[in-house]
């Protein structure tokens, strides 16, 4: 990119739909953090992932927002639901009503000086980067988020990576069972 | 679109999770925080994963597929973690009957 060239910010329908999103995803992710029923918690974060997966398919990782919304919403999601409901935890409210907690009110100022903190010393440098170099989908071939591409590199390169977690979920299914079965006296 | 853009907002939902892994004391809210903070990672790897040089190879692919490879795992060690944490919390109910996360501190040193 040239140096010298002063930028001037245009308003692309890309930078609209990615602020309209990045801004519920704010407004979500603040729910689930500041809601104190934990079902309106989870349906917070429900739509922070959905707006993500949007932001995914806008940034062209296709195959990555489908695997959003599927493994995410539709799998992990519905298991928090679950085991809210078996453990009737409908509100924080018991909780509440105990001793003074100064946690809560220090959140935010804490939140917002370790965001400034990061913000400036991690992302500055990044600052001039603006145009994506990986390709996107055109009518003559499949982008750098299509799922021939990412099935390709899965199969081909990152075989030994993939088999492995495949090994690590069969263990975390085993483990769930035995954690969750109840204990039988012999 | 910048880059910086993506990266702040995961840079915000990273900050917030970790904030509310902090002050709430419901086990379940405290996962969901984990899962908020998972995707920021996630929408983190995918914006480098976007804007990397590109003649960059990683494994002999090209280095937009070794971030989307980390969300792929990313997501599936996600999966097993709350099948698993969840199994815990499950567990700790049965024992204790409660999972306020302030008293249950049995296993301070």
């Amino acid at each position: 990119m040239d140096m010298n060239q002063v930028h001037i910010p245009q308003v692309s329908p890309n930078l609209v739909i990615v602020s309209l999103f990045s801004l519920i995803a704010i407004v979500t992710g603040i729910g689930v953090v500041a809601f104190n029923n934990p079902i309106r918690s989870m349906l917070s974060l429900v739509a922070n992932f959905f707006t993500l997966a949007f932001i995914y398919f806008s940034m062209g990782a296709e195959m990555m927002g489908i695997q959003q919304i599927v493994v995410y919403t539709g799998a992990i999601m519905v298991l928090f639901l679950f085991v809210i409901m078996l453990l009737n935890l409908s509100t924080d409210s018991l909780t509440m009503t105990r001793k003074f907690d100064v946690k809560p009110f220090l959140a935010v100022p804490v939140g917002l000086g370790v965001f400034t903190l990061i913000a400036s010393q991690i992302l500055l440098p990044f600052k001039d980067i603006r145009t994506p170099s990986a390709p996107d989908a055109t009518a003559a071939s499949v982008g750098w988020g299509s799922p021939q591409a990412l099935g390709r590199a899965l199969f081909t390169g990152y075989v030994w990576p993939f088999e492995i977690i495949s090994l690590l979920l069969m263990v975390g299914i085993v483990g769930a069972i035995l954690l969750a079965r109840r204990r039988v006296e012999a | 679109m910048p880059l910086l853009a993506y990266l702040g907002l995961g840079l915000f939902m990273f900050v917030t999770g970790s904030i509310g892994v902090v002050i709430r004391r419901n086990p379940v809210v405290v996962f969901m925080c984990i899962e908020l903070m998972l995707n920021a990672v996630n929408l983190t790897f995918l914006a480098f994963a976007r804007y990397a040089p590109s003649p960059l190879l990683i494994e002999k692919q090209p280095a937009w597929m070794a971030g989307q490879m980390a969300v792929i795992f990313v997501m599936a060690v996600a999966a097993a973690e709350v099948a698993v944490g969840l199994g815990i919390i499950m567990a700790i109910f049965r024992l204790k009957n409660k999972v306020d996360l302030d008293e249950l501190s049995s296993m301070r040193g």
